[in-house]
């Protein structure tokens, strides 16, 4: 969705603020916030991509006024809501073996595929001027460009079709994953930085041969 | 300009009993108890989760990487061509971390990494991210105005260097290998890794030479 979360080049928000030994969490809430919204995934009733949508789905004004572990907080009491978790029978709290093991391991969103790659290293490609409605991980900045194909990354399920409704089963078809680099003046129009270059990570059905 | 993090932190010194934050306090904690009550959340489930992550994953971490990089040949060579097994081999593996890219620093290249569109980071390297690192100033930023980023961090490349911005718009995670600073032959791994700055792998920093950074 061309959401607020899409915030790539726009211009406004004032200089970023780097703050000397900043700490992970600013507040208990934080702390605790982030500690739920990791057991909880952990419960397995939502991918990730589902939870990025919730996120990226919060009013705008809300989504652009909240600190991010804000942001994760009404995401997860909004699912939490929508699942009816409190009242969901035969779920048990994942002990702090289990949820460590979970986050000390990989958890790879690479998966096998039948196809070939389309494109290859070197390639000219379009990004395609896509606008679901739906999650999408490919920037408006990038959309309608041409950049030329650095890298293929594997076979990776598709965030698109991942993120289905809350409650519904995940999708994990892969799609081949691409890095494509764009020049900044390709992006931003003739008068960026000429030695500058923005790349993206990019699934197939977000790009077309240019 | 947004309204972040550290607005809300000054702000709880301010007005503790008015704030957001202790209506957040709140919400959180009645949620909270919510799931604790119904077997969903285990209280030394998340206390494990806190720990691991704000006492023991953190750029240390990917400092080590870094200096092991900057000493062993081989092991240069091995992150550059499958950062996920070499970083694995020094234990450093997780959720986050599941496709790690490493990025070569030089003289003509300078490398910076972002998420536009969350705040995806290589939590097995270097921690939780900062709070710059998801706030929509430097998200929006940093892919159209790379040198403004820097300068907001104080530092400056000459014109001519050549500046690649990743966006982290799937599961790949990348981590920049800064460039070894000058008068550090004599260093061991453990010294250097103590030079390593976390923004120095994210790309908004530089790493100082050691006479620099001496008291």
């Amino acid at each position: 969705m061309n959401g607020v979360h899409d915030v790539g080049g726009m211009q406004g928000f004032g200089p970023v603020l780097p703050e000397t030994d900043e700490p992970p969490f600013h507040a208990e809430w934080e702390r605790r916030s982030f500690a739920i919204t990791l057991a909880t995934g952990a419960l397995g009733l939502w991918n990730i991509d589902q939870m990025r949508h919730e996120r990226e789905s919060l009013p705008p004004a809300e989504y652009l006024s909240s600190s991010y572990y804000r942001i994760w907080f009404l995401a997860l009491e909004n699912a939490v809501r929508r699942l009816g978790l409190p009242n969901r029978e035969g779920l048990r709290a994942r002990t702090a073996e289990e949820l460590i093991g979970m986050f000390s391991s990989r958890s790879s969103y690479e998966r096998p595929i039948t196809t070939e790659p389309i494109f290859q290293p070197g390639q000219r490609v379009r990004a395609r001027n896509i606008n679901p409605r739906g999650h999408t991980r490919l920037p408006r900045y990038a959309r309608g460009h041409v950049g030329t194909v650095i890298a293929i990354r594997g076979a990776h399920v598709y965030p698109d079709r991942n993120a289905v409704p809350l409650g519904q089963e995940s999708n994990h078809a892969p799609e081949w994953l691409y890095t494509v680099d764009f020049s900044a003046r390709e992006l931003w129009g003739d008068g960026a930085d000429p030695t500058v270059t923005v790349s993206i990570d990019a699934w197939e059905p977000y790009l077309e041969a240019a | 300009m947004g309204y972040d993090d550290k607005h809300e932190h000054e702000h709880e010194h301010d007005h503790p009993e008015y704030s957001e934050l202790s209506e957040m306090d709140a919400r959180v904690r009645a949620l909270e108890t919510l799931l604790t009550e119904k077997g969903l959340v285990d209280q030394a489930g998340l206390s494990a989760v806190v720990e691991r992550y704000e006492k023991e994953v953190g750029p240390h971490n990917g400092a080590l990487v870094v200096a092991k990089a900057w000493t062993d040949p081989e092991y240069r060579r091995w992150l550059f061509e499958d950062a996920d097994a070499a970083i694995e081999s020094l234990g450093h593996v997780g959720r986050q971390g599941e496709h790690m890219v490493a990025l070569e620093n030089t003289s003509q290249r300078h490398n910076m990494v972002v998420c536009t569109l969350c705040s995806c980071y290589p939590w097995p390297v270097l921690g939780l991210p900062p709070v710059w690192y998801k706030s929509p100033s430097y998200r929006s930023k940093v892919v159209i105005d790379p040198r403004g980023v820097l300068a907001d961090f104080g530092v400056s490349l000459p014109e001519d260097t050549e500046i690649k911005v990743w966006d982290s718009t799937a599961e790949v995670r990348y981590l920049v290998v800064p460039m070894r600073p000058e008068g550090t032959s004599g260093m061991s791994e453990e010294q250097l890794a103590e030079l390593v700055t976390r923004d120095s792998m994210i790309g908004t920093g530089l790493i100082q030479a050691p006479t620099d950074t001496a008291r």
